[in-house]
């Protein structure tokens, strides 16, 4: 069953790359911007699920590290540097504050660490509102541009859909570098049993640490695009409902699940464009939707999948075993 | 014979109880050590302050002939000692063979080659030989929160023995373990102490299993050492059949 599974998850995934590749090229503006929107937003998710759903530390300041990536691009890129320099900027600068704030959760855990991160989340709002020398205060940084990459303009809402789409390609391949090395199955550790984890050399401290500043640093890469993705940014989009916004991607997607980000964020990011018809209600029916989906399943979307393949193996076990008995009798 | 673990008047006080109270002694290169005592006699605790996730109250631990009082549990690890817990400690959600990987993998290279290199550190190969050793094969594959108590138990000590250790300390291994696989632990244990020379101390209600695992026991009762000896000294000695053989 597995040697017929794996070529047809190969076939399924290629399908739908090049279906991102070739579908949006009829797209008009819109829809490109929508789906640009989707990729940067998975980028910012798939970090808080590597903090959240894998290391198990719960942080309500992802959004900040988007604020703080975007700021970076935004005032770096209309001061003529690359856009290219000021991603490796945005990444140093979120990873290293990423790391500080790591600091609290060596000692406090849940929701007193989600209360730290959440404070920390204000702080960074009001730098971005307060600091108006360096961010533009509530009046933001406009004009924006759009890189040019290998010699290309991207100002173009298509090729710069192509500009999202290649960073979240080259995202999703360190992720799924990463959680498959022994950095993610040490993340994992501190998520299941920190006490063990502890007693067998893991040095905890670093891993949680590097937890937070690289998941902070995914923030950080996805604000770097999404200043550029919009050319305006202001401090408004980065207050804590961002935070909870992307929170709620890994969360319905399905936390600790590879794919959860790339769910969570399409559901996010498109559902209220789909109930945009339904007016004013769309918010309603979205968070009743969640709510429930969250009462039948808390491990989100993807922890539905898991349990019915789980039932499934568990049926084709017993269904073996029943037949290895039967023969034991026939053989007696 | 050298000390490979000499604990010199380890203390440990929780507010006004004193559940270590000045313990002393020796763990030879080698051997296997009994530590039997009524519930609640330290036993556990003493451990705890040995490896580092107590700070003990008083005392002082050394390996080697160094002073490591004071090592976080993850350091004294890395210098070659590692342990089991009274109550179940694994990974649930990780297969048994990822339980076991990650038991090993801070031993293989540095922080760099476990980022860049093999993802499982080279360790499929030991950790399948261990899984086959403590009889565990078929299932490898399912989450350990999925197995039995007694299996749980194995794949505990077994995990144990990945980062191949100098020096284990087992807190109740067979705990919860039925009685034909208690003889399997006890040869695995014998065949590790012997093959690998590692060197073990364990903590064990299971009489028949202490006396006849470990070339020494210690007696503690009420955070004090009771007796050190020979199983076959230690069980005539009156003070101990007063204390806990008695009943
Ligand atoms: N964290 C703690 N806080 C307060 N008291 C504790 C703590 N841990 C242990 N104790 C107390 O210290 C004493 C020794 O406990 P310990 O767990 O070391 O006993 P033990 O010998 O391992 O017993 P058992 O055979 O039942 O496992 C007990 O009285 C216990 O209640
Ligand atoms: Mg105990």
């Amino acid at each position: 069953m597995s040697a017929f599974a794996k070529p047809l998850k190969i076939a399924l995934g290629l399908a739908v790359i090049a279906g991102l590749i070739i579908v949006p090229m009829n797209f008009n503006r819109y829809g490109l911007f929508i789906l640009s929107q989707w990729a940067v937003m998975a980028i910012a998710a798939m970090g808080l699920n590597l903090t959240l759903g894998y290391a198990g530390q719960v942080s309500l300041a992802q959004g900040a590290f988007v604020g703080i990536g975007a700021y970076a691009a935004a005032i770096m890129t209309t001061h003529g540097w690359p856009l290219p320099v000021a991603v490796v900027v945005a990444i140093a600068l979120s990873f290293a504050v990423g790391w500080v704030l790591g600091y609290p959760a060596l000692r406090v855990q849940h929701h007193y660490l989600a209360f730290v991160t959440l404070a920390f989340s204000t702080l960074a709002f009001l730098v971005f509102r307060n600091e108006s020398w360096l961010t533009g205060g509530i009046y933001g940084i406009s004009n924006i541009p759009r890189p040019h990459i290998l010699g290309i303009a991207t100002s173009k809402p298509l090729p710069f859909y192509y500009v999202c789409l290649g960073s979240l390609a080259i995202v999703s391949l360190a992720v799924w570098w990463l959680i498959r090395s022994p950095w993610g199955r040490a993340f994992m550790a501190l998520r299941e049993n920190p006490l063990r984890a502890q007693s067998l050399g893991i040095d905890t401290k670093r891993y949680t640490l590097m937890a937070f500043a690289i998941g902070s640093a995914l923030g950080g890469v996805a604000g770097a695009l999404y200043a550029p993705l919009t050319q305006y940014i202001d401090p408004v989009p980065f207050n804590l409902s961002l935070s909870l916004d992307l929170l709620m991607m890994v969360i319905v997607g399905g936390a600790g699940f590879y794919f959860g980000p790339f769910l969570g964020a399409m559901i996010a990011v498109l559902l209220p464009e789909w109930l945009r018809f339904t007016e004013g209600y769309y918010l309603m029916l979205y968070a009743v939707a969640v709510m429930l989906l969250l009462i039948w399943s808390p491990t989100g979307i993807l922890g539905i999948l898991d349990r019915y393949l789980a039932e499934r193996r568990t049926k084709a076990a017993s269904a073996l075993r029943a037949v290895a008995k039967s023969r034991l009798e026939t053989v007696q | 014979m050298n000390a490979v673990l000499e604990v010199t008047g380890i203390k440990k006080n929780f507010g006004g109880i004193s559940a270590v109270d000045g313990v002393s002694f020796d763990v030879r290169e080698g051997e296997i050590l009994g530590l039997i005592g009524p519930n609640g006699c330290g036993k556990s605790t003493l451990f705890n302050c040995i490896l580092g996730q107590l700070t003990p109250s008083g005392g002082e631990v050394k390996l080697d002939g160094k002073l490591v009082t004071g090592l976080r549990p993850a350091e004294l690890n890395k210098l070659g000692v590692s342990r089991t817990f009274q109550l179940l400690q694994v990974f649930p959600k990780l297969s048994v063979r990822e339980n076991l990987i990650l038991a090993g993998q801070e031993h293989q290279g540095n922080m760099a080659s476990r980022l860049v290199g093999r993802s499982d550190a080279g360790l499929t190969e030991a950790a399948n030989q261990m899984i086959g050793f403590f009889k565990l094969d078929h299932l490898a594959d399912e989450p350990a929160g999925g197995l039995s108590y007694g299996q749980q138990k194995l794949l505990d000590a077994a995990m144990a023995f990945m980062g191949g250790p100098r020096l284990v300390l087992l807190d109740e291994p067979a705990g919860g373990v039925n009685p034909s696989m208690l003889a399997d632990l006890k040869d695995r244990l014998v065949a590790i102490n012997r093959e690998k020379n590692a060197t073990f101390v364990v903590i064990e209600h299971n009489m028949e299993f202490v006396m006849s695992l470990c070339s020494r026991v210690m007696v503690m009762a009420e955070g004090k050492v009771l007796a050190m000896g020979r199983p076959d000294e230690v069980r005539k000695n009156p003070a101990v059949i007063e204390a806990y053989l008695g009943h």
